[in-house]
């Protein structure tokens, strides 16, 4: 009982670091370390290739063993993938087995699939996992958030399949399948256990959409019996929130369908400052794992490639670049716009270097 | 300390605590005191406790209303049709909160109320009271929620085994009200902005109805400020941001969201009000999170937060048109809080049964 408390505040000290000793979720063998390892990189758009150059440069000074291999939104609609993504993107991403993304931005209501979501389907991408912790260099009203929300990734309400009954009348399909909460709910609870957490919540809204909620807390519960050293409970999505404002301290591992992960992952960045300092990867079939930045910033994308080193099982150069930015954003003096600061990337990079 | 720095907090005693400040007053029509009868409704769990309170409350100030007590519970099929027969006909009702069973074959009875009855808004005020400790000032958010459709149609089936479906029906008829109804609320109670939560980036023709709806209606208001916020940067905004909201108009699912996030900022589903409207009835029940019902040691030991339904009725009397009753009501809830002597432990006070907080309420009254 001790040694687990003493793990988990080391941890809240030092952020993720997943036991190096036991293998990681997506059991991946390298080599030699020195090989370089091929990664997909997006830029994305804005800012985005600002900030990727940005990242490029102090992988480079931390002499991190990687290759990137860059690919752009298009202009034109690819027939093969029905959206602004080619299909040669994609299957780099399939090869390479992990990549990096920035912000790509999806227009309102414009009839052509979102790229993100494009990007998910189309790579079977079937996790978000988004940990969210407090940073010790930047004060919000929370100072004790730590936990991990995990959202499923390919169906829910966000299946896209909607239609107009008669004019005025619109009707929109949520669904949920065994097959996808299964996957979901496997990924959460050895996620769990390969990180040392010690409870899974399941959020739901069952008292009311009771077959399809139903069905993915069934799903979850027969993963749980697998699992008997983590705590398993299910919370409504009304108490989720509440709690959540009020003691984020309660939760530890959130797994969710699809709309509600979107916004518990939203509210749990807001907790902590915003989605310019929450990392998240994507998990997909057949060992892939992409890590997004969720807004135009340097940290965020930072912070995500971060989140993708330690996918690759190099910590300690994941553990030197965290705590450059770390320590970077607790000075104060060099802090981009977002964190309420007035300095350029370059800045940034360059602050950052120096740390390293 | 200079005698003016002395005499600061006892002028702001005085200011807050003992002086009311005299409104215009409100000439009613002759027969208007004559008494309302309000359909009560105590429910399950902390129901019964709570809405026992309000009775209290409201005999101690000989207020022109007397209720009909009728049982109801969660695990009955519906609700009883002489239970929707009075509330047609008094048109109000105050009801604590029904169980809903989870997973279970029975549909929510909270969300059948609302669907016989045709209420079609849902209204929660979250408001920082004074003397509240809260992580979020300047706290001061009404949840407008479309109440009857959206992702709470109840229209689920299995395609195949493993495999399920839930509808979720938009209509221009219902966005559209409520809608009318939002901004005729802001209209109403000087309110300047009034904000639709949404997720039309990637429920496009669903939510695209409901921002047309609401924008349609927005025209016909001029004065009041009109803008639209995704739900999931909603929510973050919510937690970090919270004073730029004022008037939030939302479908079904992500009302009942935006609702408990922002009860939670303001201070926790135990202290704010609300209720359901309709075009012939009005219910009137715990804000947010109104099925909730408390888990059985508060209800053994009568430690439930009594607050959020006494608000409430404040709300019940301002709609029957009994507004000094109503303030004398709030006033004194008010007061209690700030004093901070007698509050539950939702609040982050110590073991207060509800029976103390409404003597205090009691006590405390004009």
């Amino acid at each position: 009982m001790a040694t687990r408390f003493l793990r988990r505040a080391s941890k809240i000290l030092s952020s993720t670091n997943p036991n190096p000793s036991s293998p990681l979720a997506l059991g991946r063998a390298f080599s030699v370390a020195s090989a370089p390892i091929r990664a997909t990189l997006f830029p994305g758009d804005g800012i985005g290739p600002e900030i990727a150059e940005s990242v490029k440069t102090i992988f480079r000074e931390a002499e991190v063993p990687i290759e990137w291999e860059e690919h752009y939104v298009g202009d034109q609609i690819d027939p093969r993938t029905q959206s602004f993504l080619t299909w040669e993107s994609l299957e780099s991403v399939r090869q390479n087995k992990v990549g990096l993304k920035g912000p790509m931005a999806t227009p309102i209501g414009k009839g052509h699939r979102s790229l993100n979501l494009t990007l998910r389907k189309e790579l079977n991408l079937y996790a978000n996992v988004r940990p969210c912790y407090s940073l010790p260099g930047y004060k919000t009203r929370y100072d004790d958030v730590n936990l991990i929300t995990i959202r499923e990734n390919t169906e829910g309400e966000y299946s896209g399949l909607e239609h107009q009954v008669v004019r005025g009348v619109v009707e929109s399909l949520k669904i949920i399948t065994r097959q996808a909460s299964l996957r979901v709910a496997e990924y959460a609870f050895h996620y769990a256990k390969t990180h040392g957490r010690e409870r899974v919540s399941a959020i739901h809204k069952a008292n009311i959409m009771q077959k399809t909620d139903g069905l993915f807390l069934k799903c979850c519960r027969e993963v749980a019996e697998k699992y008997p050293e983590i705590t398993y409970e299910e919370v409504v999505i009304d108490n989720c929130c509440m709690m959540l404002v009020k003691n984020p301290a309660l939760f530890d591992v959130l797994v969710m369908p699809n709309l509600y992960g979107d916004i518990i992952s939203d509210l749990c960045a807001g907790l902590i400052g915003g989605l310019g300092l929450t990392p998240s990867c994507n998990i997909g079939e057949g060992g892939i794992a992409l890590a997004e930045a969720n807004l135009a910033n340097p940290t965020a994308l930072l912070l995500s490639a971060v989140t993708m080193l330690r996918h690759l099982e190099l910590y300690d150069k994941a553990d030197r670049i965290q705590d450059a930015i770390l320590n970077t954003i607790a000075e104060g003096k060099y802090r981009t716009a977002d964190l309420g600061g007035t300095a350029t990337t370059t800045d940034f990079t360059k602050a950052i270097c120096d740390h390293l | 300390m200079t005698p003016l720095r002395r005499l600061r907090p006892l002028l702001k005693d005085l200011v807050t605590q003992k002086t009311q400040i005299r409104h215009v007053t409100y000439m009613p029509r002759p027969g208007d005191g004559a008494p309302r009868a309000v359909t009560l409704i105590p429910g399950d769990g902390i129901g019964p406790l709570v809405t026992n309170a309000v009775e209290q409350v409201m005999q101690v100030m000989h207020a022109p209303v007397y209720f009909e007590k009728y049982e109801v519970h969660g695990d009955m099929k519906r609700v009883p049709e002489e239970v929707i027969d009075s509330i047609r006909k008094n048109k109000v009702c105050l009801k604590g909160g029904l169980k809903t069973p989870v997973g279970g074959g029975v549909s929510s009875l909270n969300v059948q109320l609302r669907k016989e009855l045709d209420l079609y808004a849902s209204l929660v005020h979250c408001c920082n009271l004074p003397g509240l400790p809260t992580r979020h000032e300047n706290v001061d958010i009404v949840v407008i929620r479309e109440n009857t459709e959206g992702e709470y149609s109840g229209l689920e089936h299995e395609v195949v085994p493993g495999v399920v479906e839930s509808l979720k029906v938009i209509t221009k008829f219902c966005s559209e009200r409520v809608a009318k109804y939002a901004f005729e609320y802001a209209y109403l109670n000087n309110r300047k902005k009034v904000t639709a939560v949404h997720k039309a980036n990637i429920m496009k023709l669903a939510d695209g109805l409901f921002l047309e709806s609401c924008r349609e209606v927005a025209t016909k208001y001029p004065s009041i400020k009109y803008n639209e916020i995704i739900v999931d940067n909603c929510c973050m905004q919510l937690v970090s941001k919270p004073e730029q909201f004022d008037v939030m108009v939302t479908p079904n699912l992500y009302g009942n969201l935006v609702a408990n996030t922002a009860a939670g900022i303001a201070g926790g589903t135990g202290v704010m009000p609300g209720g359901n409207v309709g075009a012939d009835t009005a219910v009137f029940e715990q804000g947010a999170s109104a099925g909730n019902v408390g888990n059985e040691k508060i209800v053994e030991q009568n430690k439930a937060n009594p607050i959020a339904l006494l608000l409430s009725s404040a709300m019940l009397l301002r709609h029957l048109q009994f507004p000094s009753f109503a303030d004398r009501l709030e006033t004194s809830v008010k007061r209690v809080i700030f004093e901070g002597k007698y509050r539950t432990k939702d609040l982050g006070g110590g073991d207060c049964t509800t029976q103390e907080i409404v003597n205090a309420v009691i006590a405390n009254l004009d």
